[in-house]
């Protein structure tokens, strides 16, 4: 049969398996989460055998834990501790290694370098993560050279999702729980008694490539497709978390000095993980060290945060000296000036921040409460 | 370059209240010890020569606690001669370990522990350097990472800005790639107001962070303290969290006279 963009084709557990070795075969390194160090993440992967089959994670604020499923799925997982940021844009990135040879400084290494990924099984709020990362990194006038290589070698298969997490709120931020753009093949595993399939679409000229290696599919049937839509739509309906983004922007802004930024301070220790954890978060700061003879030097850049101090210093002092101003930088950065500066919020409603905080700081929650604050404090219409 | 063609500047090592783990990290520093060597002159340093070359010193490295009032003296004297001074350790910047005895009665760990207590001269707090003489540089850690005390002899030597971050431990241990021990298992980690240093070694090994390093730059330990309260910790092991090797650091004093006092 012949295979054609977005359309949808259903396939079996093992045909999934063939997915990955043609991957491997085109001499991709396949991705996809794994269970390891009693989490789920991403590590490279040998065979499907080697997925998170029949297990699953479950959030709160500030807590993390697996559990086993009923079932025997493949991609019955919802957010890992770690994105695919670390494949773009690598927490530590060697950028120059030079060398003093013969008095001359000699550059000895550039940039590490980059590899073909086919990163499997990632959740549609990953990927459209990487979308809102591709307009800072290659869309704009400047290009990151290392992130712009490694995404030209990069190979996606998402995961539509049938279930949410505690954390997830992409329903708000309009990032799932269906992919919608981006992906080589989106993915739908269906589960339904002893029957096992997937509904899979093409998304690219290369995902149909791809899927052209596979033997003997036909398009998903109707009963498969209808499942489909069920299943996606009750995990839409079932978010654990949600936001109203109507007026967003404006509501934060309009509010820089409300007095919840203060109470904020009570209890943020800024200590940085939520823009670490983050998937669109991107700074960085690029370190440069010497040896004391001064023959050797290395450029490293190293994902840096809003939360430091260092980040707002220049000449004179620190810019945002508080915990206040600095968790009003992330928030009002994420939900409202990321709008004016990439057409987009800098959230996908991952949760990754709320789950992975050590104190279990929820941005929803707070937002909600801004929101009904400032709500209260309206001033009422009376008629004359 | 060499900043100082005609002369080597000289470095002095001090020792005060401490176990000497510091100062050894300096005689570690292995194959960047020649070329320390070749731009600093050791011109004080009784752990490694007897050989004493007189003051007045470029850098003088402080290892340990101020405890006897006739150690309160001398950190003066070393003062007037050292050009820069820079603390290295948690004794030298908070007080250390043996700060722990700030917090009860000290004559009375003298009566149990020494036959002649008479012949004990010995302060009630245990303090750091900064509390009695200005200090230039604060290196931490219990002990100080050797390549962190190359990197500030090597900024010093080319008059730049020594790269310490004074953020937490949470951002080294999240670039390192480890699971957070607090969110995943629940276990007491005080990496969020800990200053890093260390690349989050022990979060590495699944192991909470014990604050060697001290507290972060405007650490909030007030509000960790709070949550690991809802989190059902109990007021003694909150009290312990914070006696640590930096107990006598002013956020963890604070916390730990709090709940104490609860
Ligand atoms: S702000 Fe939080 S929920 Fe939003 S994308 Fe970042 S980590 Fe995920
Ligand atoms: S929230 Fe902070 S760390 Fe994240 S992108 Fe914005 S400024 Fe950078
Ligand atoms: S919100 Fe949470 S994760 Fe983010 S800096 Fe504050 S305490 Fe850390
Ligand atoms: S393990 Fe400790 S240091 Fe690491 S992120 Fe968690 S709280 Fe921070």
């Amino acid at each position: 049969m012949k295979i054609e963009k977005n359309k949808k084709y259903l396939l079996s557990k093992e045909n999934i398996s063939s997915l990955v070795q043609i991957l491997q075969k085109q001499k991709f390194k396949t991705i996809a989460p794994v269970v390891k160090d009693e989490t789920i993440l991403y590590d490279e992967i040998q065979s499907i055998d080697e997925l998170p089959i029949g297990m699953t994670d479950v959030h709160k604020a500030g807590s993390y834990s697996l559990k086993k499923r009923k079932d025997k799925a493949l991609f019955g997982y919802n957010v890992g501790p770690q994105s695919c940021k670390k494949f773009l844009f690598p927490p530590k990135l060697t950028l120059l290694q030079t060398k003093k040879i013969d008095g001359k400084v000699t550059v000895i290494k550039s940039s590490d370098p980059v590899e073909k990924l086919a990163l499997i099984g990632i959740k549609p709020c990953e990927l459209s993560a990487i979308l809102v990362q591709d307009k800072i990194f290659i869309e704009g006038d400047y290009v990151d050279s290392y992130y712009k290589q490694q995404r030209d070698n990069l190979f996606i298969v998402t995961t539509n999702c049938t279930e949410t997490a505690y954390s997830c709120f992409c329903d708000s931020m309009k990032t799932g729980p269906e992919a919608t753009k981006g992906f080589d093949l989106a993915v739908t595993e269906l589960i339904d008694g002893k029957n096992h399939r997937f509904v899979i679409k093409t998304g690219s000229a290369a995902g149909v490539k791809v899927l052209s290696n596979i033997e003997g599919i036909a398009l998903a049937p109707d009963d498969a497709l209808a499942l489909e839509e069920a299943k996606i739509s009750s995990a839409k309906n079932k978010m654990g978390r949600s936001i109203s983004t109507e007026n967003l922007k404006e509501l934060l802004l309009d509010n820089l000095n409300h007095p919840y930024w203060a109470e904020i301070q009570e209890r943020c220790v800024s200590c940085g993980n939520c823009t670490m954890v983050c998937p669109t978060c991107f700074c960085s700061d690029i370190l440069d060290e010497t040896s004391l003879s001064g023959e050797d030097s290395k450029r490293t850049r190293l994902w840096d945060s809003c939360f430091s101090k260092d980040y707002s210093y220049i000449h004179g002092g620190v810019v945002r000296a508080s915990i206040k101003s600095r968790y009003r930088q992330w928030l009002t950065h994420k939900f409202a000036s990321w709008v004016d500066q990439f057409d987009t919020f800098g959230c996908v409603g991952c949760g990754r921040c709320i789950v992975w905080c050590p104190v279990g700081i929820d941005v929803t929650e707070e937002i909600n409460a801004i929101e009904q604050d400032v709500e209260k404090m309206k001033p009422v219409e009376v008629e004359a | 370059m060499p900043l100082h063609p005609n002369a080597k500047p000289k470095l002095a090592v001090w020792k005060f209240a401490s176990c000497d783990g510091c100062q050894l990290s300096l005689l570690d520093c292995e194959d960047d010890l020649l070329a320390i060597t070749d731009a600093i002159q050791i011109a004080y340093f009784p752990e490694a020569t007897r050989a004493v070359i007189k003051g007045p010193y470029e850098i003088s490295l402080v290892e340990g606690s101020i405890t006897t009032p006739h150690d309160a003296e001398r950190i003066h004297k070393i003062r007037r001669v050292s050009k820069v001074l820079i603390t290295i350790g948690a004794c030298a910047t908070s007080g250390g370990i043996q700060a722990l005895k700030n917090f009860k009665d000290v004559n009375k760990f003298i009566d149990i522990v020494y036959a002649n207590p008479q012949y004990i001269d010995s302060l009630q707090n245990s303090t750091g350097i900064a509390d009695h003489v200005k200090v230039d540089f604060e290196l931490r850690g219990c002990p100080i990472n050797k390549n962190a005390l190359v990197e500030v002899c090597n900024a010093y030597l080319n008059r730049r800005k020594p790269n310490i971050p004074t953020y937490s431990v949470c951002m080294e241990c999240k670039r390192r790639g480890n699971i957070c021990v607090m969110v995943r298992n629940g276990t007491t980690c005080l990496g969020p107001v800990t200053q890093a240093g260390c690349d989050a070694i022990c979060p590495a090994y699944n192991r909470g962070c014990y604050s060697c390093f001290g507290p972060s730059e405007d650490a909030n330990a007030k509000a960790f303290s709070i949550h690991l309260e809802e989190t059902g910790i109990s007021r003694e092991n909150l009290i312990r969290l914070y006696r640590g090797f930096n107990a006598n650091a002013e956020e963890f004093k604070n916390e730990s006279i709090f709940y104490e006092q609860k």
